[in-house]
């Protein structure tokens, strides 16, 4: 019998693979006067823009698919990948369909990359978006209420509607329907995971990144039916959580490598802009201020946000107890400051806790899993035979 | 340097003192019950520190000062045995490795454990990290003070006032906690007067480099000038004092014609004045330094030295508005200006101080300074007629500092900018056409 999800799940593909963005293109051309706004990871309020009338677009470098062949010489070769491999796409054209951009404010990389984008794309709106570290709603909140109203401006001299608060409020809707399909489709990987693998999950979710939140829901629903009706048996794998990769994203090869080394991942971070906030965000009487009431209070623990008093680690502890995970593998992106330095915290709760734990790096054009295949493969068995890693 | 102390200037002993008294008041603190906060140099608020009598602790100077004591391999070597990627900025693995291996500052005493750390949040993502690491190791509270980036190099009223209710409602109070009494609001702003005073002198010796030869070198020796100002003296009488010394011995240097003290005495016939972007290396200083000042070559102006402040746009610290204008003071360090106002500011210091060539030091630690240098090196020599160097180090890992290279390098650089005085400039052949000065790495 042929795969029920077969068809969505290359519908996905060619939308992830496809880096000239043919679902951009053909939201353009069905909206000629919609702006589309890309988005560096990991998290701008997309209901915002999607109520302007525009198209939210996460863009997530080159991966694995281009040759760098003027982004390299923007960047020191101690410079993570992602910002050559985006700027490489933005000279060779495949990002014009972009009328601006925004890059949140994650680390000093996506931070200066604004600004070059600025210097070498001065048509382009280039935004940062500065999200609170302060979270206090009368202080951080208030002023992540103005910055949304400061980008909002900046969008509607670029051409977008006006933000209404009607039209946000449905936005937000619309992510919120979205958000719980995706939610609905995570907590079938960690009661099933063999019935829908991370790396089928991962372009499904990913696909999401170039179309509106209610087309992507469709998707997700659309994919949730199908694996719903495979036949699938149990497997008895090592169940993982895995860590870091909430930026640059591991070559799809480096997911599937690690699903053969006989890791099921239950949980992960890649794609976290779209899990960022937990649970729904209501649709109050001013909904800019519940976007930022949802940032502030429900916002997801990442290595780009402060966490204040709360312990570190504590976070991923609950995600692998929340997933029945058997431990924990750490994939940061090479030089990810924000990632790399979080890593040696975290690695020490989970051994504090009693979870074991392994790590690599990648970068997004890595080509040779061999040995991470390997390293994961040993990981899982000393699991299985003894609970823990060495 | 080969100084002795009666070759010293009075700013020079004063500075020393000052430094001496500082780190003794530390060895002191705990059994004189004096607190200690830890904190950050961009973005500093050591005015709220001094007026609530709160001993500040700079890791990043205990960085750099480890890199120049030559302990920096050995601190990061621990720091990276324990687990931490050898990807990252070694500011924080240099600190790390010193608090694994007794936490013995400078002048060789022990610091004190911090009773808060005051998170300043100031145009680099890696201070929290840093600060996270730290709350593992010390059982003390942290404060945080988020400072919006200056993407367009303008301060909007909302940014400054997200600092100003950050401090009314966390720091303030949290500082006070730790230092068991309230703030003097009134000793707030004497020390702000003190900090403008001292702005006021520090901006002359900066500008005294218009002259032709320059009395200063505005990197290397920039470097001891920022001392006061950007760690635990801004606001004090004794930092006033010392400005105000330096830059009486600047103008008499002036009146002379001298040029810059150097490494080894005062430098003879300025045949180069440059610009220079980015944070220079500490574990070679003095050799990096010679590599300039043996030849003839002055840094009129730097980027690095306006980290801890940007005073040459007419900002100063204002007793009238204190919050607001600790908060304009913080948005307004160089490393938290986005890279075209970073761009601007580079450019009109090559044209205001007549500059023969710009430099930039790109180190591997600071993704902060570093990310878009290479852009901005294209942009500059477009925008200035003026060719620029690239050469890559590190702040305190000497494993990023290959000598000869560098000296190579920059050799090639001076030999270019030499040809061109004789040939009497003319336009710069774009980037992407030039093989003369390569785009080059100095890793070892
Ligand atoms: S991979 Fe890490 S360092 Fe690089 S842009 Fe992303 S978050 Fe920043
Ligand atoms: S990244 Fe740069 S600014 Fe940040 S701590 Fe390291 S050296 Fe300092």
């Amino acid at each position: 019998m042929s795969d029920p999800a077969s068809s969505v799940v290359s519908r996905a593909a060619a939308l992830v693979e496809d880096r000239t963005l043919p679902a951009v293109r053909a939201w353009k051309e069905a909206h000629p006067d919609g702006l589309v706004v890309g988005y560096l990871p990991i998290y701008v309020p997309r209901p915002l823009i999607e109520a302007m009338g525009a198209l939210p677009v996460a863009v997530f470098g080159g991966g694995d698919a281009i040759d760098i062949i003027r982004g390299d010489s923007y960047f020191q070769s101690y410079i993570c990948h992602i910002p050559r491999s985006t700027v490489e796409l933005g000279l060779c054209g495949d990002l014009d369909a972009l009328d601006a951009v925004l890059f949140p404010s994650i680390c000093d990389v996506i931070r200066n990359l604004g600004g070059m984008w600025r210097m070498l794309f001065p048509d382009k709106l280039s935004l940062y978006v500065d999200l609170p570290q302060n979270f206090d709603m009368a202080v951080g909140g208030k002023f992540y209420v103005h910055e949304m109203q400061r980008i909002a401006g900046e969008l509607v001299k670029r051409g977008a509607k006006p933000l209404e608060p009607e039209a946000l409020r449905q936005a937000i809707a619309r992510e919120n329907t979205r958000r719980a399909a995706i939610a609905e489709l995570d907590l079938l990987r960690r009661t099933e995971p063999w019935r829908v693998k991370a790396s089928e999950a991962y372009l499904v979710i990913r696909a999401g990144a170039t179309l509106p939140a209610a087309e992507h829901e469709a998707m997700v629903r659309e994919f949730l039916a199908a694996v719903r009706q495979r036949e699938a048996r149990p497997v008895d794998n090592v169940r993982v959580v895995l860590v870091g990769s909430f930026c640059e994203q591991p070559p799809f090869d480096l997911i599937r490598a690690l699903e053969r080394s006989g890791c099921d991942i239950v949980d992960d971070d890649f794609q976290l802009g779209l899990r960022m906030i937990d649970g729904d965000i209501p649709g109050d009487d001013d909904p800019i201020e519940a976007l930022s009431r949802a940032y502030l209070e429900r916002g997801r623990d990442t290595a780009s946000r402060y966490i204040g008093d709360l312990v570190k680690g504590a976070g991923l502890i609950g995600r692998v107890k929340a997933s029945h995970a058997d431990g924990v593998i750490f994939a940061a992106a090479s030089f990810c400051d924000p990632a790399l330095l979080d890593q040696p915290m975290l690695e020490h709760a989970l051994t504090k806790a009693g979870v074991p734990h392994t790590s690599f790096k990648f970068a997004e054009n890595t080509g040779q899993f061999q040995v991470i295949r390997e390293q994961a493969g040993a990981f899982s068995d000393a699991v299985k035979l003894w609970g823990a890693a060495s | 340097m080969s100084e002795t102390e009666a070759d010293k200037d009075k700013s020079q002993l004063r500075q020393k003192r000052m430094i001496a008294d500082h780190f003794a008041a530390l060895a002191r603190a705990k059994a004189e019950g004096k607190k200690v906060v830890y904190t950050f140099v961009p973005g500093n608020v050591t005015e709220l520190l001094g007026a609530l009598e709160l001993l500040p602790v700079l890791p990043e100077i205990n960085a750099l000062q480890s890199g120049m004591r030559k302990k920096s391999a050995g601190y990061i070597a621990e720091a990276e045995k324990s687990g931490h990627s050898e990807d990252v900025c070694t500011y924080v693995k240099c600190d790390l490795g010193m608090l694994k291996s007794g936490n013995f500052g400078p002048t060789g005493e022990k610091l004190p454990e911090p009773d808060l750390l005051l998170l300043s949040y100031t145009g680099c993502f890696t201070f929290m990290k840093w600060f996270e690491l730290l709350k593992q190791e010390y059982d003390c509270p942290v404060v945080m003070l988020h400072v919006p980036y200056q993407t367009d190099g303008v301060i909007s009223a909302d940014m400054r006032k997200y600092i100003v209710d950050q401090l009314e409602r966390e720091v303030i109070p949290a500082l006070e906690k730790v230092a068991g009494k309230k703030l003097d609001r009134e000793e707030l702003s004497r020390r702000l007067a003190l900090s403008a005073r001292a702005e006021e002198d520090l901006v002359a010796v900066w500008e005294s480099a218009r002259h032709k030869p320059s009395p200063i070198d505005g990197y290397f020796g920039g470097v001891y000038y920022v001392g006061p100002i950007f760690s635990s003296f801004r606001g004090s009488e004794d930092a006033a004092l010392y400005y105000q010394e330096l830059r009486a011995e600047i103008e008499e240097r002036v009146r002379l014609g001298k040029g810059p003290v150097t490494p080894d005495g005062d430098m003879g016939e300025e045949k180069y004045r440059l610009v220079v972007e980015g944070p220079p290396n500490w574990t070679s200083f003095y050799d990096f330094w010679r590599m300039f000042s043996r030849e003839g070559a002055t840094v009129v102006a730097s980027t690095y030295t306006r980290v801890g402040g940007l005073y040459d746009n007419g900002f100063r610290h204002d007793p009238k508005k204190p919050l607001e204008s600790l908060a304009d003071y913080c948005l307004g360090c160089y490393t938290n200006l986005g890279l075209p106002t970073r761009l601007d500011l580079l450019e009109r210091y090559i044209k205001d101080y007549a500059a023969d060539g710009f430099l930039i030091n790109s180190v591997k630690s600071c993704n902060s300074f570093s990310v878009g240098q290479l852009l901005m090196l294209r942009k500059l020599e477009e925008r200035t007629g003026v060719p620029g160097g690239f050469i890559e180090s590190d702040l305190v890992d000497p494993r990023y500092f290959g000598k000869a290279n560098i000296e190579n390098r920059v050799q090639s650089f001076l030999q270019v900018l030499a040809a061109r005085k004789k040939s009497g400039g003319g336009p710069l052949p774009t980037r992407e056409k030039r093989v003369a000065l390569p785009i080059v790495g100095g890793g070892s």
